[in-house]
């Protein structure tokens, strides 16, 4: 019983979120702000874990196809499949949704405690709609942005440790990356991209402002956000899967 | 003017306002005072419709605020200005966007015009030089005056403060004290404040209500407050030192 209430309080939270701003002029600055201090922020980080799953998905692929009668550019077109299918969209997400998630949670239910909130609601402010808007506006614009840079520098880590072992040449990894290219795959990744980063802005908000208490909620606020948007990812990418893909 | 008529709250099965009525006047500083856990941030948020009563009425110069849907209460939002207990200032903006908040929101002022009202408004509370550090930069003081200034930013009709001088020294507490004092004749202003500072009381309540329990047991003035034979009252007044002689004295 207690699930259903949570999700009917949060379809009427979603539901005051997505009202007409206040003013468009704060809307766009707030946007503005919330792709730089939640998107362009996570770029080093992201780019620094792609380029080792990369090369971690190379070498594992390397060593399981290590087999004469199996051609070496499998390696490259595998390791593209890998990243562009699972690794860019979804677990670049999990991963966001914990740096973003947390932010977000632990941002908002700050602003609650400290009664921030209430200073908005006195103002006459939709804050639901004022603080959480363009936090989604911004993580659906550049998570995909990131998404795809993601999956370049993936497949050029995957590249350069393939070429860097000796496990697979340049020529051959780069057949692989070009051999029977399915473009749909990517849109497939923007899809899910786009469901995801939703749920990264939208779920971890949700707990955040209806925190109750201290510093203490306030944790407790944002490992709920973040443990619960990263168990909706995972259903998601299920459901979309079987859906786009089968 | 403010009437509460009747007010009751109840948080699960515990009542937190019992059946309270009270007028709030215009241009005087309204004082509900009562020992913490009384009910008097409790009333203040009912008042504002940050909490939904449960039953009663709250007249806005006999608008009906309680029985509005959320956006006409919105309109009247706007006329209120609000001095939170921690001062509930915005940490992420400097103290020139936090007064910049309601003015950008809810006034077609051009941009020299915002920040001449801003500085205007700081000057009004004594603080210069202070539109470009951070509330973190800032006293405790500091703090609650740039929270006044946020809450006249747009010349409201009624101000309310949630305990404006708890946790500040003696001192300070007194000049936010006059501060109020001041804003409200100045400006006209129906101003209510919950506090539980005797000098408050004795400095700036002209209309005072005291709770006990979510029960309104006493309404006066500060002169009359000294002779009042109320028990529950006398109790909550003169439990220091200081206003035990001050009773024997008088």
């Amino acid at each position: 019983m207690k699930i259903f209430i949570l999700i009917g309080k949060y379809f009427i939270f979603i539901r005051k979120v997505f009202s007409r701003p206040s003013s468009f002029s704060v809307f766009y600055k707030s946007f503005i702000d919330e792709v730089f201090s939640l998107g362009v922020s996570s770029i080093g980080f992201v780019a620094f874990i792609s380029l080792f799953v990369g090369a971690v998905v190379t070498l594992q692929i390397a060593y399981n196809l290590e087999n004469p009668l199996l051609p070496s550019y499998l390696i490259g077109l595998a390791t593209r499949d890998s990243i562009i299918l699972e690794f860019s969209p979804t677990m670049v997400s999990l991963i966001l949704a914990g740096k973003m998630g947390s932010n977000i949670a632990s941002t908002i239910g700050t602003m609650r405690v400290t009664e921030q909130i209430d200073a908005l609601e006195m103002m006459g402010i939709n804050s639901a709609s004022y603080l959480v808007l363009p936090k989604i506006f911004a993580l659906v614009f550049f998570n995909p942005i990131l998404i795809t840079f993601s999956m370049f520098l993936a497949i050029i880590g995957g590249w350069f440790f393939g070429e860097f072992t000796g496990l697979c040449s340049t020529t051959e990894f780069l057949d692989g990356v070009q051999y029977f290219f399915i473009p749909f795959n990517v849109i497939y990744a923007y899809i899910k991209t786009i469901f995801f980063a939703l749920i990264i802005a939208t779920l971890p908000a949700f707990y955040g402002y209806f925190t109750k208490g201290g510093a203490l909620e306030v944790g407790q606020a944002s490992t709920k956000g973040v443990v619960n948007s990263s168990i909706l990812i995972i259903i998601f990418n299920y459901l979309i899967t079987q859906l786009l893909l089968n | 003017m403010i009437e509460v008529k009747n007010i009751t709250k109840k948080f699960g099965s515990t009542l937190v306002l019992n059946n309270i009525s009270a007028t709030f006047l215009s241009g005087k500083v309204n004082l509900i005072i009562g020992q913490s856990g009384s009910g008097k941030t409790v009333a203040i948020k009912s008042m504002l419709g940050l909490h939904e009563i449960d039953s009663g009425t709250i007249f806005y110069d006999q608008r009906d605020f309680s029985s509005m849907k959320n956006k006409d209460r919105q309109i009247i939002r706007k006329e209120i200005g609000m001095v939170f207990q921690g001062g509930a200032l915005f940490d992420s903006k400097s103290i020139e966007d936090n007064l910049m908040v309601p003015l950008i929101m809810f006034s077609n002022m051009s941009k020299e015009k915002m920040k001449y009202r801003i500085n205007f408004c700081l000057k009004r509370v004594n603080l210069e030089n202070v539109n470009h550090l951070y509330p973190s930069d800032l006293s405790g003081g500091m703090q609650k005056r740039v929270a006044i200034a946020r809450a006249i930013v747009l010349k409201p009709k009624y101000l309310f403060c949630d305990e404006p001088n708890s946790g500040l020294d003696p001192y300070t507490a007194t000049v936010i004290d006059e501060l109020l004092k001041e804003i409200t004749y100045e400006y006209k202003i129906t101003t209510v404040i919950n506090t539980h500072d005797m000098n408050s009381v004795m400095q700036i309540g002209d209309h005072i209500i005291f709770i006990k329990e979510g029960v309104k047991k006493w309404e006066g003035s500060k002169n009359e407050i000294m002779d009042s034979e109320n028990k529950d009252l006398n109790k909550f007044i003169f439990a220091s030192e200081v206003f035990k002689r001050l009773k024997s004295l008088s």
